[in-house]
């Protein structure tokens, strides 16, 4: 376990882990950096209406989707999870449709993924990751859910009720929080009681870990563990990942009005990437030339990505009728006939 | 869609036994506990105590403590777990105590649970049946007696059943519990204790389908829930002065049986809807405004709405001053009789 104050050593190591695993997170990381950096381009192009950067959480996001088995796991996230949804191997022009608002929720298959829709009410999925894995354990199976929430959505009462259910229920849950320091403009001693999210599971009857959200090592042990644990039936972990928003929250916000930038440079300067390639060439698990393979080959990857949401076709008009029920009404049949005749044309 | 309902049995070979509407429920709620083996009950007190109004009575000792159990008391969390539940493939069925108490979980009953198939195009159906006892009429402590139809009903995605009798309570809530869309089955709380004869019998209308409870010429009182009963009364005190009043249970309130309402105001030409909850923006405007679309050419006075103040359901002895009373009903019937 990591301190507050250790959060912020300029170098980590790798030496523990195998070599094939930190050139995954590394490839991944990679690939959600500059994917990110392609979908802001996008954004100042028109394409999408807004962004949510997740600039510098990458080793949380990566590392910790990383230690779960999308065969049989099922992970929860919120409306910041771009990193978390590429390691995970979801279908990623799906998944960036919804910030070209093509789609609430993306248009990736939620359930064949077995990452759920993103959801803004950054609250709300935490209790449907209980639920998740209480059907879980109901039926006999061992899949755990892992549920994303940020420090903002630390507040909020679903929170706290989703880990007392869990607490309650021994639910395989691993309750993931991205501590990035910042609610859009609040920052965390005006957010936190106390101070600690992760010391916050004692009162749920579960294990709290913090660990540096920008090592991707110790992020990825740290979930490993929980998740190992909750597969066990030992029921649910809180880990806080201390990682830092160096971008503004969104591409509508505008972070002068409320910090001092001197800590947003000094963060940029801990970037999880820098950090991980920095400490496999000390580890020995790569060297340069194979790097610069894989930053080519992650360019890449961003890039039909990018070409991909860019020219997806909008949704048809009569999307707006196709799923409202499993069984539609005759009222909303009528309402799907005024459209197209009064609408559609 | 309007379907007759004739009360003497005789003819039927299904079992009919008598039975409260809360014993009719958990009947209902055995078999289908029994049919679907994922159908799961949960919520609180629903397990060893049976409910604080006994509806699940025994059905954990039946079913087991992982078919039928308690949660803490967080309303928010038992409709956000039903979410993720059915995303795990099983059918929730929970229980929040009493109406007022769905105030808590109105995020996840509107932003979730309504929204997930469409949020998801159809890849996570969500087929939550939400039993939540509701309406007035006990003279309860404050957030003990409500009425959110309106709510349910304006929120897209939901659908909203309400019983108003023993064999409906037990029809409607085989419908909504084996409809993979989700339903709020709001249980009338002052009809519980109404013990009738009760035809054990599968749905025979389809979701949306009002009924006739009683026939009549000259004017259609529309009701639902403890309403109904009300509008009977106010029926057969009318039918001694000659006035033959046609009774629709709307039984359904998403979605609404538009045809079957046109059917039995355009024979009646004369409409009056009766309901508990507060005036302004209740579900009686939405029925006055379909009754008025629908059979504008044969309507022999306005719309009629007999409803609850725009107050707060108040405490005790005011509670059946606030709820339509049997004369306030005949009044309005009075007034659109002689417009």
């Amino acid at each position: 376990m990591t301190t507050r104050e250790s959060a912020g050593r300029d170098t980590i190591t790798v030496d523990h882990l195998p070599p094939e695993l930190t050139r995954a997170l590394y490839r991944d990381m990679r690939t959600a950096r500059d994917l990110d950096t392609e979908a802001i381009a996008l954004q100042r192009q028109g394409v999408f209406p807004a962004y949510v950067s997740v600039r510098g959480q990458e080793a949380a996001q990566v590392a910790s989707a990383s230690a779960l088995d999308p065969t049989r796991d099922f992970v929860f996230p919120t409306y910041r999870e771009m990193a978390s949804a590429l390691a995970y191997g979801v279908e990623m022009v799906g998944y960036m449709a919804t910030h070209r608002a093509l789609w609430h929720g993306g248009l990736y298959d939620v359930m064949a993924s077995r990452f759920g829709a993103i959801n803004a009410v950054v609250g709300g999925p935490v209790p449907h990751a209980v639920g998740w894995a209480v059907g879980e354990r109901l039926r006999g199976d061992d899949g755990v859910a892992l549920a994303y929430f940020g420090d903002g959505a630390s507040s909020e009462g679903d929170v706290h009720e989703a880990m007392n259910f869990a607490g309650v229920f021994g639910a395989p849950v691993v309750f993931f929080c991205q501590n990035n320091q910042w609610a859009l403009s609040v920052p965390n001693d005006r957010q936190i009681a106390g101070g600690s999210i992760s010391a916050r599971a004692a009162g749920y009857g579960m294990p709290g870990v913090l660990v540096d959200g920008n090592d991707a090592g110790a992020v990825h042990q740290a979930t490993t563990e929980a998740v190992a644990r909750a597969r066990r039936g030992e029921g649910p972990t809180l880990i806080e990942a201390l990682t830092y928003r160096v971008e503004p929250h969104s591409t509508s916000d505008d972070p002068g009005r409320y910090r001092d930038e001197t800590e947003t440079l000094r963060w940029r300067d801990r970037d999880p990437l820098r950090l991980l390639r920095e400490a496999m060439l000390a580890a020995g698990h790569t060297d340069e030339a194979r790097l610069a393979e894989v930053d080519a080959q992650a360019r890449r990857e961003a890039e039909r990505i990018r070409d991909g949401v860019a020219t997806a076709p909008e949704p048809d008009g009569s999307q707006l009728f196709a799923h409202v029920y499993r069984e539609t009404t005759e009222e909303l049949t009528r309402q799907h006939r005024t459209w197209q005749e009064e609408v559609e044309l | 869609m309007t379907e007759l309902i004739e009360r003497t049995a005789t003819t039927t070979d299904v079992p009919v036994v008598e039975l409260s509407m809360q014993q009719a429920i958990n009947r209902a709620l055995r078999e289908l506990l029994a049919e679907d083996p994922d159908v799961l009950v949960f919520g609180e007190d629903v397990g060893a105590l049976g409910g604080v109004f006994r509806v699940t009575d025994g059905l954990q000792k039946e079913f087991g403590d992982k078919r039928v159990f308690d949660t803490p008391l967080a309303e928010s969390a038992i409709m956000g777990m039903a979410v993720g539940l059915a995303m795990n493939g099983w059918r929730p069925v929970p229980e929040l105590q009493f109406d007022g108490f769905a105030y808590p979980a109105i995020d996840q009953i509107v932003n979730q649970v309504a929204r997930m198939n469409y949020r998801t195009r159809g890849a996570a159906p969500m087929p939550i049946t939400l039993r939540l006892p509701s309406f007035g009429g006990i003279q309860a402590p404050e957030h003990h007696g409500e009425s959110l139809e309106a709510l349910f009903a304006h929120t897209p995605g939901l659908k909203v059943a309400v019983p108003s009798d023993p064999e409906e309570a037990y029809g409607l809530l085989l419908q909504a519990v084996r409809s993979d869309d989700p339903v709020v089955y709001m249980e009338p709380k002052s009809r519980y204790w109404d013990r009738r004869p009760v035809r054990l019998r599968e749905p025979s209308s389809p979701i949306g389908a009002s009924r006739v409870v009683r026939p009549g010429r000259h004017a259609t009182l529309i009701a639902w829930g403890a309403m109904v009963q009300r509008c009977v009364r106010v029926a057969e005190l009318a039918a001694e002065d000659g006035v033959e009043l046609e009774v629709v249970d709307l039984r359904w309130l998403k979605p609404i049986d538009t045809a079957g309402l046109a059917e039995s105001v355009s024979r009646t030409k004369r409409a009056v809807v009766v309901h508990e909850a507060p005036l302004t923006a209740g579900l009686g405007a939405e029925v006055s405004a379909l009754v008025t679309e629908n059979c504008f050419g044969d309507l022999a006075a306005p719309v009629q709405r007999v409803t609850g103040f725009d107050v707060p359901y108040p405490a005790g002895p005011l509670e059946p001053q606030y709820l339509p009373t049997i004369d306030r009903v005949l009044l309005a019937v009075q007034r659109t009789l002689e417009y």
